[in-house]
């Protein structure tokens, strides 16, 4: 019997539907890879297995009367920042330990309204605050992409079938023994894109606040969307900084991602910046010609010391796109540069905010005091982590009395320009925005470098937290290789609430490079 | 702008979390290097330029005024570290 783990969620639906295979046989196989592999690489920090095989009897009780809805009997991983009743809800903090909330996400709830199947809660950096998921409680996610030791050197462009390796170029087999280095995933959905690329779930839900999804889609081989801020309701995602803060798929093609976002995105009362616009068929807009399409390239996204490869892959991108009729554009968007260092003062402000609520008294950790105030501050000292702490002290800072306009006030009237940037290239008839994913690819765990400046850490997002600045929807899409064997990815920017463009773009990327899955090794 | 110790702790203060002078020296480093990676921000001229409240333009979402729900003090003190009789149980506040 084929490994049913391999199937895409759109494979899988119609061998549901068609009655090839049950949504219990599925999930089996699910728990089953979960199982064998997550002592080794660490991407779920809660596995619901009686949970999961209710569900999917219950979904295959209704495939059988011929019901069911768009993700029947699919089994999904969910990041442990979305509240599902009953079950582990920590955002990788210990400060949450223990915490079970009584209420489902809006995210989730209409999942599980379309008939999907949760298997458990995936790893992620604490509150999502991280680039490498290092900086969560239950440890470092391990990549399930490893690096190559090569005989020889190889082009860049190979593509990994079922069977091993084919040089695009033809002709010999390269001898090669994998690194046993082990890599971080990407953070800080860094959970959701290991056991996406790891075959650990069939997709997975994700957030997205400076870059959470696509970086770590990119450092796995997945596809990765972003969706415009106000597609999907933040209500029941643990906050981080709630302006920039989008939830979004992680999935291992372009089809199955828009099949998730279709279920994913809704209007939702409960969240006032929900968007009052229907939500389209996503899926739809795959295979759709993007002949006479204006692609932007804007120059900025050319940053020193930006490895050769990904230089290379971005032309590749630009090469693909135009041989699909697309017409390129050159563009400048003047204030790329100034993305990040706003980030990290709009980010930490909201951050600082959002987690005043754990205090020990509502929920999760309490550390005994000799007063209230000793005891917030025990608790707190012992319940974030570093980076946690960090951030919500930048916070506490940056928005303190006498500084609040030095680096608050300036960092949203950057942002403004931010915006305005991305609006003029768009009204100048750009219709989508190719740049990189990331600046590299995935590094390995404890990397010293990253460790001991955190700001070369944060550059990690540099290409992919313009979009969350400007609240605009962006994919992540893997292009190919680097000389290691590690895959690289390049990201679509498009315009507000057209999310579909980047479906239909990132399609003809996805069929020009073909699929990456990292050879099995755990 | 760059931080000491001293602003450190009152930072930490405010933010309610405890430190010892270990974690202020090493904090002071950290904030200082983040604090002097945004400085560059200082360079972009913002004259007349609007500090952005939404990222989309969009009406705020209002209802009606009125009760929606509740009756789930149970609920809502399930995951308290302390209660009695549905109230949250905090170290004395008040002499």
């Amino acid at each position: 019997m084929t490994d049913l783990t391999r199937l895409t969620i759109a494979d899988a639906r119609d061998k549901l539907r068609g009655k090839e295979i049950t949504s219990a046989e599925l999930t089996d196989a699910y728990l089953d890879a979960i199982d064998a592999a997550n002592a080794t690489l660490n991407a779920y920090v809660a596995v619901t297995h009686d949970k999961a095989r209710d569900m999917a009897k219950a979904s295959d009780a209704k495939m059988a009367k011929g019901e069911g809805g768009a993700l029947e009997g699919i089994p999904l991983g969910i990041k442990d920042l979305f509240s599902t009743e009953g079950v582990h809800t920590q955002a990788c903090s210990h400060i949450l330990d223990g915490f079970k909330p009584r209420y489902e996400s809006t995210v989730t709830s209409n999942l599980w309204a379309d008939g999907a199947v949760m298997l458990g809660k995936l790893n992620m950096d604490e509150f999502a605050m991280g680039s490498s998921n290092e900086t969560s409680h239950y440890g470092p996610v391990v990549n399930p992409w490893r690096r190559q030791r090569l005989e020889q050197s190889v082009t860049p462009t190979i593509h990994l079938d079922e069977g091993g390796f084919v040089p695009a170029g033809g002709g010999v087999r390269e001898a090669r023994t994998l690194d046993n280095a082990r890599l971080v995933p990407g953070g800080s959905s860094g959970g959701s894109a290991a056991a996406v690329a790891a075959f650990l779930c069939a997709g997975a839900t994700a957030t997205d606040t400076g870059g959470s999804i696509r970086q770590p889609a990119a450092f796995t081989g997945t596809i990765g969307i972003k969706p415009t801020y106000g597609r999907v309701s933040r209500w029941g995602v643990v906050a981080f900084a709630s302006s920039l803060d989008q939830a979004g798929p992680i999935a291992r093609d372009v089809r199955d991602a828009a099949i998730l976002l279709k279920s994913m995105a809704s209007v939702d009362a409960k969240d006032t910046t929900s968007v009052d616009m229907p939500v389209p068929d996503y899926e739809a807009a795959i295979g759709r010609p993007i002949k006479g399409m204006r692609v932007g390239i804007p120059k900025e996204y050319r940053v020193d010391g930006m490895p050769e490869e990904i230089e290379a892959l971005w032309q590749k991108g630009i090469a693909w796109l135009k041989d699909a009729g697309a017409t390129i554009v050159d563009i400048s968007l003047p204030h790329t540069k100034y993305a990040l260092p706003a980030y990290y003062i709009v980010a930490p402000a909201e951050a600082s905010s959002n987690l005043a609520r754990y205090d020990g008294v509502r929920y999760g950790l309490r550390v005994p005091g000799k007063d209230i105030v000793d005891m917030y501050e025990k608790t707190r000292a012992a319940g974030f982590g570093r980076e946690v702490k960090r951030r919500v002290m930048i916070g506490t800072y940056v928005l303190s009395a006498g500084y609040y306009d030095a680096y608050y006030l300036q960092a949203q009237k950057v942002r403004t320009l931010i915006k305005r940037d991305f609006e003029a290239v768009f009204d100048a008839g750009v219709d989508v925005i190719l740049t990189p994913a990331t600046p590299s690819a995935a590094f390995g765990i404890a990397d010293e470098d990253m460790a001991s400046d955190p700001v070369k850490m944060y550059l990690n997002d540099i290409f992919t937290v313009t979009v969350n600045m400007a609240g605009l929807p962006g994919i992540a899409v893997p292009a190919g290789l680097d000389a290691r064997g590690l895959p690289l990815g390049l990201q679509l920017i498009g315009k507000p609430f057209d999310e579909e463009t980047l479906f239909q773009t990132a399609h003809v990327i996805e069929q020009a490079a073909g699929r990456f899955q990292p050879e099995k090794w755990w | 702008m760059s931080v000491d110790t001293t602003t450190v702790k009152r930072v930490a203060r405010l933010a309610r979390i405890a430190v010892t002078d270990e974690d202020a020296e090493r904090m002071t480093g950290e904030l200082n290097a983040i604090l002097g990676f945004v400085e560059q921000l200082n360079e972009v001229d913002v004259t007349g330029v609007e500090p952005m409240t939404s990222v989309t333009p969009m009406a705020m979402k209002k209802r009606r005024d009125a009760v929606t729900d509740g009756g789930k003090a149970a609920d809502i003190v399930a995951n308290a570290p302390a209660t009695a009789e549905h109230f949250f149980l905090v170290p004395k506040v008040v002499e």
